[in-house]
């Protein structure tokens, strides 16, 4: 049926052929290429996130190494076709290693006025531009705030690609029963279908995916589908298109694969901790941007024994993690800035009694409600000191999407191994992001080894510690002869009783401190990427890692030498912290911040004099910014 | 709840922590009750988690021979939801005062009733702040002469049992500090209620709120300034049992009987278990001198709890799921193999 609506299809194509606007010849040529960087954008109601996930899930499935970014206002809907409502999702696949999302982008699809206004910075001088005609109305032009055209203007630097895309949509689905606001919903699926002919991808992924989200709406599957494929079709028969690009699939470790976003990591990390641990898992949690999808997710896990707890707000998000971390529970509370501040105290709690905690911190940019859905690296000092009173905990970051799996899982281990609190910083770049990920099996993972205190340990003192780690013993309630109270006045060493002798305060502040101090016994030592003898080392942390690495890369390609080290762990540093820095001429310490993780090391690295690069726009680094400075610093050298 | 062979006394209850409550605070008179309630309730000690907040009252758990947590100002009623939600085996006592319960922790407070977590909240209700030495607290009267209110308060007070049945509350029961008896009773009708209990607590501070009660501990007059409600029992009380209440249009109305022509058949009888919360708010509202303030249990009505329905949607998820463990998880969806080449 479909093949014959085609062939009427076709016909009608050929009236709009002839409206199209392009600069670049008619031939599609083939080109191979080693990478490509697209952004979709669109007003927040355009479906750009879904459009640009389907992109990379395609691509992933293809084989691709991929690297996506969300870049989308904290409005659910601002007013439509202004700057403030647009939302891009940009996604760079490649046919080797592909470690961010790319600085600028080959493709730029606008789906409206406001949507080319805001993006077209990120578009590369040369690369193709896709507007809907349709938008590039007078009225939503001046809603845009532009006294000109723009495609007149710019398209000596872009080739532009005008399709009517609000009209073929409707001319695909005049048969369907659908409303015109139904309708034109589906539009995005139709600049869609132009990009996967662009980069010759199959359609089935995301057929299949609309086959199996509207399962209940044959209508909604249909006419979806039925859009993609005029899309797909319209861009093979127009010929507008510049060329035709073939991007091979990546030469990868062999494995099983699969795309992951930060947020998904870091729930499924949890669990394994605490399938590890052999516990069951609580999360107690209050929504908020950009943290949530962690909560959706485990709340999805009830097939796993996943508890949730949706609190009245964020103090009793962490309060009742706590008080399931002491009925026994791997317990967590998942936030993002704003909601740390106010877990504050609870936290002081949790290091006071020594409870097994972990508390995600989706970093965004701050202060206040700040930039919800913009990333941004300034929670650390918050998260290091950010307590009444000499509390230490251990903080530690994941530095990629996929990595976030990891350090969730390490942060569960933390947590139950040492009986601390553990602060977990991701950010709102690894959350949203995903990229392709080598699936671990659960049996690879290290097992965790909870320090459970049992029936056979005579006389329990809940503050008897092991003498080497200076962990204490953990006796779940429902234990009998372990009955014990615990509070966050400061107790007495041992006993637990409540105390106020001024040594024994001290005593227990030292201990408390100590104990954290020895989980550097338990984590991996600092590891040079890079030139071991370059006299320049970049120091970066959390989720700046593919710029960092990508710049690194490039400039080493360039027969320059130059070091680059990776923090994963915050608090406690690395043993070899301060031996490893000494050994280079120049430091420059990388953040999206104003310098807190060089602060932190100018405290804890005797004498030293870093260099700080740093940037608070909301945004990642681009790696020709920080590779710009690293060669400027290597010419200062 | 697992019922232990031996039969446990309110002694198996107390710790060996020295008592830092000032003598003649009502505080010792409610930790006696309490150990009586549990020794009556013959729950093993092992299986009860007793959880407070900050405050006077929030010491309690360092005195009692359970599992027990004294936590942070106002999170008390968090922390017990965690711990009862995270392990449904245990017996969970929440301990607070009323500024624990209804200042700082308000929240949690009314979040924690609304999902009846299956809990006992016992709320020690001495309309001051304590610990921080005499400041008016959300249940001081209107004008009450505080150290932080020189010239009077100029604000209302949260009637506790009002807060409760309008939060969704199922069980609020009321008894006064030296009312050992009664407040032995009451916990332990708590205890045995499925859901969230709240028993508030009329408690004398004798520092900086002394006699706050006393018209309603009066020797000579209690009994005609309360009223002890019993489920199933007309509302009668006074000294020589001659004065009841009757529903007077939109309102309560004391009667008395005999002279006042009123025969006992007129009275209201008592009935915790309805549903409809009008009549029991009137009965929770009720204030000296206008009418007795009620006592006993004064709503009690069953409704499934949080935690139940915690467990049994994850049994019910856990009938159909495709996923049994993480690897399940994993290698979930779209997933794609790389091979050597």
């Amino acid at each position: 049926m479909s093949f014959y609506f085609f062939l009427a299809y076709f016909v009608e194509l050929n009236c709009f052929k002839n409206q199209l606007q392009y600069t670049m010849s008619k031939n599609a040529n083939i080109v191979e290429k080693e990478d490509v960087v697209i952004r979709f954008s669109g007003d927040s109601g355009d479906g750009m996130q879904l459009t640009g996930t389907q992109f990379s899930n395609t691509s992933a499935l293809f084989g691709n190494d991929v690297s996506t970014f969300p870049d989308y206002p904290a409005e659910i809907r601002a007013p439509q076709g202004t700057v403030g409502g647009v939302s891009g999702f940009q996604l760079h696949f490649g046919h080797s290693e592909v470690n961010t999302p790319g600085d600028y982008a080959d493709v730029l699809v606008a789906m409206n006025p406001a949507a080319l206004k805001s993006n077209i910075i990120w578009a590369k001088k040369g690369g193709t531009i896709i507007i809907n005609e349709d938008a590039f109305t007078e009225k939503n032009l001046v809603r845009a705030g532009y006294d000109f055209d723009p495609i007149e203007k710019y398209k000596r630097d872009y080739n532009f690609i005008c399709a009517p895309i609000s009209n073929l949509t409707k001319e695909a689905l005049k048969d369907f029963e659908m409303d015109q606001k139904s309708i034109l919903r589906t539009k995005n699926m139709f600049a869609l279908g132009m990009v996967y002919w662009l980069f010759d991808r199959p359609l089935c992924y995301t057929e299949k995916f609309f086959e199996e989200k509207f399962r209940k709406k044959p209508q909604v599957v249909e006419a979806n589908k039925l859009v993609l494929r005029a899309g797909f079709n319209f861009a093979e028969t127009i010929e507008a298109l510049p060329m035709h690009y073939k991007v091979a699939p990546a030469k990868i470790k062999s494995g099983t694969y699969r795309n992951i976003s930060g947020n998904t990591a870091t729930a499924w990390g949890l669990i394994a901790g605490a399938e590890k641990a052999n516990l069951p898992l609580f999360c107690g949690s209050y929504p908020i941007t950009p943290a949530t999808e962690i909560l959706h997710e485990l709340a999805m896990r009830k097939d796993l024994g996943v508890k949730t707890f949706q609190a009245e707000d964020e103090i009793a998000g962490i309060c009742t993690a706590i008080g399931a971390a002491f009925a026994g529970n791997l317990a967590c509370t998942t936030t993002s800035g704003p909601g740390l501040a106010l877990k504050t105290e609870a936290s002081g709690l949790a290091v006071i009694t020594e409870l097994p905690l972990v508390i995600v911190n989706v970093q965004r940019g701050g202060p206040s409600t700040g930039l919800p859905t913009k990333t941004e690296q300034s929670d650390l000092l918050q998260a290091l000191h950010g307590r009444s009173g000499e509390a230490p905990l251990v903080v530690i970051a994941a530095s990629t999407p996929s990595n976030c799996f990891d350090y969730a899982f390490e942060a569960s281990r933390i947590a139950l191994e040492h009986m601390t609190p553990v602060i977990l910083l991701t950010d709102g770049f690894l959350a949203n992001g995903s990229e392709p990920w080598r699936i671990p099996k659960m049996e690879s993972l290290p097992t965790i080894n909870v320090p459970f205190a049992t029936p056979e340990d005579e006389n329990y003192l809940p503050y008897n510690r092991d003498p080497e780690t200076l962990v204490r013993k953990w006796a779940i309630p429902g234990m009998k002869g372990l009955e014990h109270r615990i509070g966050g006045l400061e107790k007495m060493d041992k006993t637990g009783a409540v105390s106020y002798v001024p040594e024994n305060h001290e005593v227990m502040t030292y201990l408390r401190d100590d104990k954290i101090k020895q989980v550097a016994q338990t984590i991996p030592e600092l590891k040079i990427i890079g030139d071991e003898d370059a006299d320049l080392l970049v120091i970066g942390w959390g989720g700046t890692y593919g710029h960092l690495y990508s710049a690194i890369k490039d400039i080493r390609k360039e027969g320059k030498k130059i070091a680059f080290v990776h923090f994963h762990y915050l608090w406690p540093l690395p043993k070899n912290t301060v031996e490893l820095i000494g050994k280079f001429k120049k430091v420059v310490v990388c953040e999206l911040n104003l310098g807190q993780l060089a602060d932190h090391l100018r405290v804890n690295v005797p004498k030293l004099e870093c260099e700080k690069f740093n940037k608070i726009q909301g945004q990642p680094f681009t790696i020709v910014e920080l590779s710009e400075k690293f060669n400027q610093l290597l010419e200062e050298l | 709840m697992e019922q232990v062979e031996y039969k446990l006394t309110a002694k198996d209850f107390k710790s060996d922590q020295e008592n830092r409550w000032c003598p003649g605070c009502g505080d010792h008179a409610i930790l006696n009750s309490i150990q009586k309630a549990m020794a009556e309730l013959d729950i093993a000690r092992e299986k009860i988690a007793v959880i407070s907040g900050v405050g006077c009252s929030s010491r309690f758990p360092y005195y009692m021979n359970t599992y027990g947590f004294h936590s942070i100002h106002g999170r008390a009623a968090a922390i017990a939801s965690g711990v009862k939600v995270a392990n449904p085996d245990l017996a969970v006592w929440q301990i607070s005062g009323d500024g624990d319960a209804m200042a700082i922790g308000g929240n949690h407070f009314i979040h924690a009733i609304r999902r009846n977590i299956n809990m006992n909240m016992i709320i020690f209700n001495n309309e001051i702040y304590g610990l921080t030495k005499g400041q008016y607290s959300p249940t001081s009267p209107f004008g009450a002469v505080t150290k932080s209110s020189p010239f009077g308060t100029v604000e209302q007070p949260f009637h506790p049992g009002e807060l409760v049945i309008g939060a969704q509350g199922k069980f609020f029961a009321r008894s006064i500090d030296y009312n050992v008896k009664l407040t032995t009773d009451v916990c332990v009708k708590a205890a045995k209620h499925k859901g969230t209990s709240v028993v508030e607590i009329l408690q004398n501070c004798v520092i900086y709120n002394d006699a706050c009660h006393a018209a309603l501990t009066d020797k000579e007059e209690k009994e005609n300034r309360t009223i002890v409600l019993k489920h199933g029992e007309p509302m009668i009380f006074g000294k020589e049992k001659d004065k009841g209440l009757i529903l007077d249009g939109m309102k309560l109305k004391i009667v008395t009987l005999a002279s006042g022509g009123f025969t006992i058949d007129d009275l209201l009888v008592h009935d915790a278990h309805e549903n409809n919360p009008g009549i029991h708010t009137m009965l929770a509202n009720m204030r000296y001198p206008d009418y007795p303030v009620a006592l006993g249990v004064i709503r009690q009505v069953s409704a499934v709890t949080y935690e139940e329905s915690v467990v049994n949607q994850i049994s019910k998820v856990k009938q159909t799921a495709k996923f049994k463990s993480m690897n399940d998880v994993l290698f979930s969806g779209n997933t794609w193999e790389v091979k050597d080449k």
